[in-house]
């Protein structure tokens, strides 16, 4: 059973509301507008007003606090009027945005930074990679007025002095410019979700994550958490991180390096793993770092994988901050591995693997080993100096080292005369390699029977141990999935050529932890080196319980070609022997910054050489070029997933799954026909844009980046973007015709309002060829309602940017893995709700964290990869996290989302939704893919059967015409749209059932995959697939008034977040969005809440329900619209 | 030193026993058949011929044993991978004192000697396939699973796995190693099953040459430094469809070598020689 309920929440309009945005000046509260690096004016007004609104805002938004230290010396300039000066910020902004393309404009621009930066006394800005402060001061250019408290750039220690300049700020606002050092980039990420919305901030902070809530709750002032930040965390500069960290404490890491080193370093308590990680790979300028990972011993003395994306708090769970800098994932070749340090990195480990004897070999091996690591460490054997068995005695080659090896180790040391030390270690690992142990993680288990066993991970598959000898092996391409329940292990097995059905293995292991931890092994094992592009976390499990762990880093495929982009020069780096030596230096703490320096470089810019993949798109100016990149990122991620495809198709791919895919081939098609027209090529700039857009890419290709990474990238982006906004803004325009003007002019200041949204727009210009994803917004459209769109209009929703990106991924390789999955059977029934409820407070709506059982898990490894860049890696047993994840999301997001027209939004959503539910069930799956081909080649059909994947590339080349007529569609539902599009008042709570669609009916058909097809895909007919039916029908609700939003006045995008909340069977997605339309600031909050049950739901109960609790949380909104979507199977599907 | 799993197949030094009056009389058999021992012997000579003339080897020839009348069968005693010899514990236990003397003449090689003392183990090292790349142990009636465990224990660089054998004799009754990475296996059942389950356990993979005649997949393949692939294998007048197929390798210089009658002894060409690279020891 499914069922889903959307729920969409819009904020009424509120003059003069405490964060005052429009409100006239208080006292000395100026008003200014923000000018976002794109150039277009925002109007915020800030309120500098009375202390203690100082003080909400504050609490509302650390970044406000940024803006209050512009603001306050900005006072004196900019100050005189607040209206006055909007034009005249406009036209500096523009200034600005100029000055940004050149990088560094950003100082002239704003006089007061400068000041600011020679006031500030540990000016971060030193540690801040010039792109970064380019971006920084962008950010405060944008944020610039913020008149409230000034963030503190200082280091760690400045947070007390922060608090202290909180206080001071809170006395006098204007005196905050000694304090206002802060360092631009923080403060502006900070800024950026505020601004979106000033009034409303608190609001929005609140929605977007609960740690900013309650850090700002407590008090602290938002300079706080960015001094914090800036001490430790300069390196990745992400506003959300920046405010949570203000009020969390600092905890000394200790890790423990590869050469026995221990490296110190100060983190905040909150940050997550990847922070930590991403220290120690600095620290040790490695640059190829995917191959390596964190671990800690937990309570039960196991060894774990520290999680990038989880706070590394709530993993160790225990006060113990001790961890180890280990390789992960053993490259199976690593003479293909691009740098020395890497291979010696590795080596370090491997050698310690063997003395530990974890890597066992025999005794020639030992000391062939040995000898190489001897002339790694100290180059050729000197006749002269007795080269004493004494040191070599000293160093641990072997578990069982006597005498005799060690003199077979000198021997063996002699020949390697002449060898380098990056030769040594090559043919080190040439040797390790073979092992047959190498790269094996070992786990211990119990077979069906109750015998000891040991499986072990590795890149090709699973092996199965008794003692030393291998008993069976299973190659990644035979699992079809990987699961777990309790201390049980389980690997289904795909059926073997005479075999007719599928054999699920079963292993015991000691516990559930074991257990959960084997199979946690197993998914990154498998995504690591099998996929192209991680599998993103599933969020839209509604029948399965258990973890929705995913791999979340870059995969082997993705590390080798992010390497193959390094160009550095060769780093020089310490082997261990003269680490020994200066042991005590090495063991002296070290604060991370000064590690930074010690290497000579930026934080961020090896980041960026790390990714320089995904740079390329930051780099500004590069419109034209991010599109010609675009293989590489924007259509990046298509291509890895069409890859990913490949891969399955070559190793894996069974019929079962062709059939798969030319069963949903037919259904999309099917679903297509019935379906309404799709909307038009903006969604293909959407997507593009997600797509395109640098955080997006960033997260999809490489995840462990931490989220300022991401918003410091996007930020450097925009000024790339200014150039190409017109031209953006003109696509955005164009498919508009049938909306109204006002809209279109709406869209393009929502655009300009929002920081991220105007990288993406370039992305999306450049991208203008539709991506895989524009294909699959048409399939939505077929299910999704009209009216949903009108909403839309009106409040931009911040999800459906997520919802899009999922949407893209849907479309390759989610229709195996919903394939493989509907074979469960698991959803019988949906049904979609959508509310839209209008208020005139908005107030966040209390996230439920999604509750991961660790009972049990399952993983399709052979699905293939769907890259979503919507889904956050993270799994959400914090629930701040996710929110914070999100409000990134959104916030890039929520500017396309109301740019482009309310119908596409709403299709993407549902297109999105279609594409989580995808996952799990075959028929939505099916659809989409459908969907897509026929978007792509509805000439083209025949081939986009045969091969879905080819249909994606040929979308790509040849979108443009599909797109075109899409477009046509669209204009003529428009009409529509228009209609539904009634006003809604604020003031009327009551929600009115404005119209009830016609309840499409869209039969689905589900694919059995049995292995019998065999033969070849072209051979297998599509319609012998049909199973399963869905009835799908959908209701809306809508109230009597709706409020305008399309009336002629533009509105702003203030902010827009998206908070996802799971449990078993429910899964809500809040979309807040705060616009600010002609001096009215509203809210909107849409609740998406899907329901998947096994038996038949009572939608009306489930509606009533949400409608509920929608006002009990929302108590001063109103209910503008429900829509209802229900979709049912209508018969049971074959297992 | 040339490393881990170089040079596969290179040998300089077999190790082989001559034939006791006793075989024709006593010597193991799975089926009834009469044994021409002069035959035999004659087979035997030109065996040992080939080895020292065709293929150069240093062959180490151990006197016969009358109270062992399968010690010709020196394979058995003794798995040689690399510098280690392990001496085995045949499962045959009129065998187990065959390897007394395969261990000092292993030990007079320099060679690493590993013993198998536990007495709940039996290998034959028939049941042994090495690929160059990993072990194959066919747990059979004369090879067990702590056999194999002894066996993974001493050659801790490679993989060892387990393949069950449901018929034949030994793991190498039916395949054996026609090149690197090339499994010669015979076209019977078990054999294909086998095969199956090889190549399942495997991370490497193996092209197979598929012969007819199971007792033709045992050949002797070496990688002589001058000739290259050298490929022992039955006569035509033994398995004249099998031959075809040998015939059929390119760049392979083929040797027949007539096992008539030690093929009655369930004798295989790789059964009566045990092959020792010593170059990369020194």
């Amino acid at each position: 059973m499914y069922l889903c309920f959307f729920l969409v929440f819009v904020c009424p309009v509120k003059r003069e509301t405490p964060g005052g945005i429009l409100s006239p000046t208080k006292r000395d509260g100026s008003s200014w507008l923000i000018d976002w690096s794109s150039g277009r004016p925002v109007t915020m007004t800030t309120e500098v007003g009375s202390e203690t609104e100082v003080k909400e805002k504050a609490e509302e938004s650390a970044t406000q606090s940024d803006q209050s230290e512009k603001a306050t010396e900005a006072e004196s300039q900019e100050v005189a009027s607040a209206e006055g000066e909007e034009k005249e910020t406009e036209k500096e902004k523009e200034k600005e945005k100029e000055k940004e393309k050149e990088g560094k404009g950003i100082s002239r621009y704003l006089p007061w930074l400068k000041k600011q930066k020679s006031q500030s006394q540990t000016s971060p800005t030193k540690e801040v990679t010039p792109t970064e402060e380019a971006i920084s001061t962008v950010k405060q250019e944008e944020e610039g007025p913020a008149p409230e408290v000034n963030g503190h750039a200082e280091e760690v220690e400045e947070k007390e002095a922060a608090k202290s300049e909180q206080v001071k700020e809170k006395e006098a606002e204007s005196h905050s410019n000694a304090s206002a050092d802060t360092e631009p980039a923080k403060e502006e990420k900070v800024d950026e979700s505020p601004d979106k919305s000033a009034e409303e901030t608190k609001e929005t902070t609140e929605g977007e994550g609960v740690h900013e809530d309650k850090k700002e709750q407590e008090g602290e002032v938002q300079g706080e958490g960015e001094g914090g930040e800036e001490g430790q965390t300069s390196i990745f500069q992400s506003p959300l991180r920046l405010v949570r960290k203000t009020k969390m404490k600092l905890v000394v890491c200790r890790v423990t390096q590869m050469d026995g080193a221990d490296f110190t370093c100060e983190v905040e308590k909150r940050a997550k793993g990847q922070y930590l990680f991403f220290k120690v790979c600095e620290h040790l300028n490695l640059l190829e770092k995917d191959y390596f990972g964190l671990s800690y011993i937990d309570s039960h003395e196991q060894k774990c994988w520290l999680d990038p994306t989880k706070e590394i708090k709530r993993q160790i769970r225990s006060n113990n901050w001790q961890f180890s800098f280990n390789v992960k994932f053993y490259p199976p070749d690593p003479s293909l591995l691009t740098e020395d340090i890497t291979r010696y990195l590795l080596c370090l480990q491997l050698r310690e693997d063997v003395a530990s004897g974890r890597l066992p070999c025999s005794f020639v091996t030992h000391a062939l080993l040995g000898s190489y690591t001897l002339q790694a460490e100290f180059g050729d054997h000197e006749p002269d100096q007795p080269q004493p068995l004494d040191y070599i005695s000293q160093v641990t080659f072997a578990p069982n080292q006597n005498k005799e090896m060690e003199e077979k180790i000198l021997e063996l040391h002699k020949s390697h005369r002449g060898m380098t030390p990056a030769q040594a270690d090559a043919q080190f690992l040439e040797n390790a390699k073979k092992l047959s142990m190498y790269g094996v993680d070992l786990h211990h288990a119990k077979d069906s029977e109750g015998v000891d066993i040991m499986l072990g991970v590795c890149a090709n598959g699973l092996l199965v141990y008794k003692d030393r000898l291998r008993i069976n092996r299973f190659a990644w391409p035979k699992i079809l999935k990987i699961s777990y329940k309790r201390n049980n292990f389980y690997i289904k097995i795909r059926p073997g050529e005479t075999e007719q059905f599928e054999s699920t293995v079963g292993f015991k292991l000691q516990n559930h932890r074991s257990a959960k931890r084997l199979w946690k092994v197993c998914v990154e094992n498998h995504s690591f080196f099998r996929l192209n592009a991680p599998e993103p976390p599933t969020k839209a499990r509604f029948l399965t319980l258990g973890s929705k762990f995913r791999y979340s880093g870059r995969t082997q495929a993705q590390t080798r070609v992010a390497s193959s982009l390094i160009d550095r020069p060769a780093p020089n780096f310490e082997r261990t022997s003269s680490k020994r030596i200066s042991r005590s230096l090495d063991g002296a703490p070290v604060i991370s910054i000064t590690d930074t320096a010690e290497n000579g470089r930026e934080p961020h810019l090896e980041l960026h050489s790390d990714s320089k993949v995904e740079e390329v798109d930051l780099s500004p100016g590069d419109v034209e070029a991010t599109s010609a990149q675009s293989p590489l990122r924007v259509h990046g991620d298509n291509i890895y997933v069409r890859h990913s495809n490949l891969m399955l198709e070559d190793h894996d791919k069974t019929q079962d799954e062709v059939l798969k895919h030319q069963a949903s081939i037919s259904q999309l098609k099917r679903s297509f026909m019935e379906a309404p027209p799709p909307s038009p090529p903006q969604l293909n700039q959407w997507e593009k844009r997600l797509t395109s857009s640098p955080a997006t890419t960033i997260r999809v290709q490489q995840q462990q980046v931490s989220l300022e990474e991401e918003i410091a990238s996007v930020l450097l982006s925009r000024p790339s973007c200014a150039g190409v906004f017109s031209a953006a803004e003109a696509v955005c325009s164009f498919p508009d015709p049938t909306l109204d003007a006002a809209l279109t002019a709406r869209s393009a200041a929502a655009l300009s309002a929002t920081e991220v949204s105007e990288p993406r727009v370039e992305a999306a210009a450049a991208a203008a060829d539709s991506t895989i994803s524009d294909t699959k917004e048409p399939a939505k459209t077929g299910e999704v309602e009209i009216e949903e769109t009108v909403v839309v209009k009106e409040v931009s929703k911040a999800t459906k940017p997520g919802l899009v990106t999922v949407t893209v991924t849907s479309s390759s390789p989610d229709g195996l893995s919903g394939d493989k999955e509907t074979r469960e059977q698991e959803v019988k029934v949906e049904e979609k709700v959508v509310v839209t409820v209008e208020t005139k407070a908005v107030k966040q709506e209390s996230i439920s964290s999604e509750s991961e059982s660790e009972e049990e898990a399952e993983y399709h490894p052979n699905v293939s990869v769907s890259i979503s860049h919507t889904q956050i890696p993270e799994e959400d047993e914090e629930e701040g996290k996710i929110e914070e994840d999100k409000t990134t999301e959104q916030d890039m997001s929520a500017p396309y989302v109301a740019s482009h027209p309310a119908e596409i939004v709403q299709l993407a959503e549902e297109i999105s939704r279609g594409v989580e539910e995808s996952r799990k069930e075959d028929t939505e799956a099916a659809k989409k893919k459908i969907a897509v081909m026929e978007k792509e080649g509805v000439k083209e059909t025949e081939e986009s059967t045969d091969d879905p994947m080819m249909t994606s590339d040929e979308a790509l080349n040849g979108l443009t015409p599909t797109g075109e007529a899409v477009t046509g569609l669209e204009e003529e539902e428009e009409p529509k749209v228009n209609g539904q599009a009634s006003l809604v008042e604020p003031d009327q709570p009551r929600p009115q059932v404005i119209c009830c669609s016609e309840p499409p009916v869209v039969k689905t058909e589900m694919v059995t995959i049995s292995d019998t097809f065999a033969a070849q895909k072209t051979e297998i007919a599509t319609k012998e697939v049909p199973i399963v039916h869905t009835e799908t029908k959908t209701i809306t609700y809508e109230a009597a008034q709706l409020d305008g939003n399309g009336d002629g006045e533009p509105g702003v995008l203030m902010t827009a977040q998206t908070i996802t909340s799971e449990s078993l069977c429910t899964t809500t997605t809040t979309h807040i969005t705060k616009t600010l339309k002609g001096g009215l600031s509203e809210t909107r909050i849409e609740k998406r809440i899907v329901i998947t049950g096994d038996c038949d739901i009572d939608h009306d109960q489930a509606l009533a329900q949400a409608i509920k609790e929608a006002k009990e949380q929302h108590p001063d909104m109103s209910v503008t619209r429900v829509v209802v979507h229900k979709e049912t199977e209508l018969a049971e599907e074959e297992d | 030193m040339a490393g881990l799993m170089a040079g596969f197949a290179r040998y300089t030094h077999a190790v082989v026993r001559g034939i006791p009056t006793s075989l024709a009389a006593d010597a193991l058999r799975s089926s009834r058949s009469d044994v021409d021992l002069a035959k035999a012997r004659a087979e035997h000579e030109a065996y040992v011929a080939v080895l020292r003339t065709e293929l150069g080897l240093d062959v180490v020839e151990l006197a016969a044993d009358e109270s062992l009348p399968d010690c010709v069968f020196v394979e058995d005693a003794a798995v040689v991978c690399g510098d280690t010899a392990l001496v085995t514990r045949p499962g045959a236990e009129s065998r187990r004192g065959e390897t007394e003397a395969m261990k000092g003449a292993l030990k007079d090689l320099n060679l690493n000697i590993v013993e198998m003392t536990d007495e709940n183990a039996t290998l034959d090292g028939g049941d042994v396939l090495f690929t160059g790349r990993e072990f194959f142990v066919g747990l059979s009636k004369r090879t067990n699973q702590r056999g194999a465990e002894i066996l993974a224990d001493a050659f801790k660089d490679y993989a060892v796995s387990t393949v069950p054998m449901l018929e034949a004799l030994h793991l190498k009754s039916f395949c054996s190693m026609g090149g690197p990475g090339l499994i010669i296996i015979g076209s019977s059942e078990p054999a294909q099953k086998a095969l199956k389950i090889m190549q399942q356990m495997s991370d490497h993979r193996y092209d197979k040459l598929t012969v007819p005649d199971d007792l033709a997949a045992n050949c002797i393949y070496v990688n002589l430094p001058n000739k290259g692939h050298v490929l022992l294998h039955c006569t035509a007048e033994e398995f004249p469809e099998s031959t075809k197929v040998f015939e059929k390798l390119k760049d392979y210089t083929l040797i027949p070598v007539s096992n008539m009658e030690k093929v009655k002894l369930d004798g295989a060409l790789t059964c009566c020689s045990v092959l020792i690279n010593k170059k990369g020891n020194n």
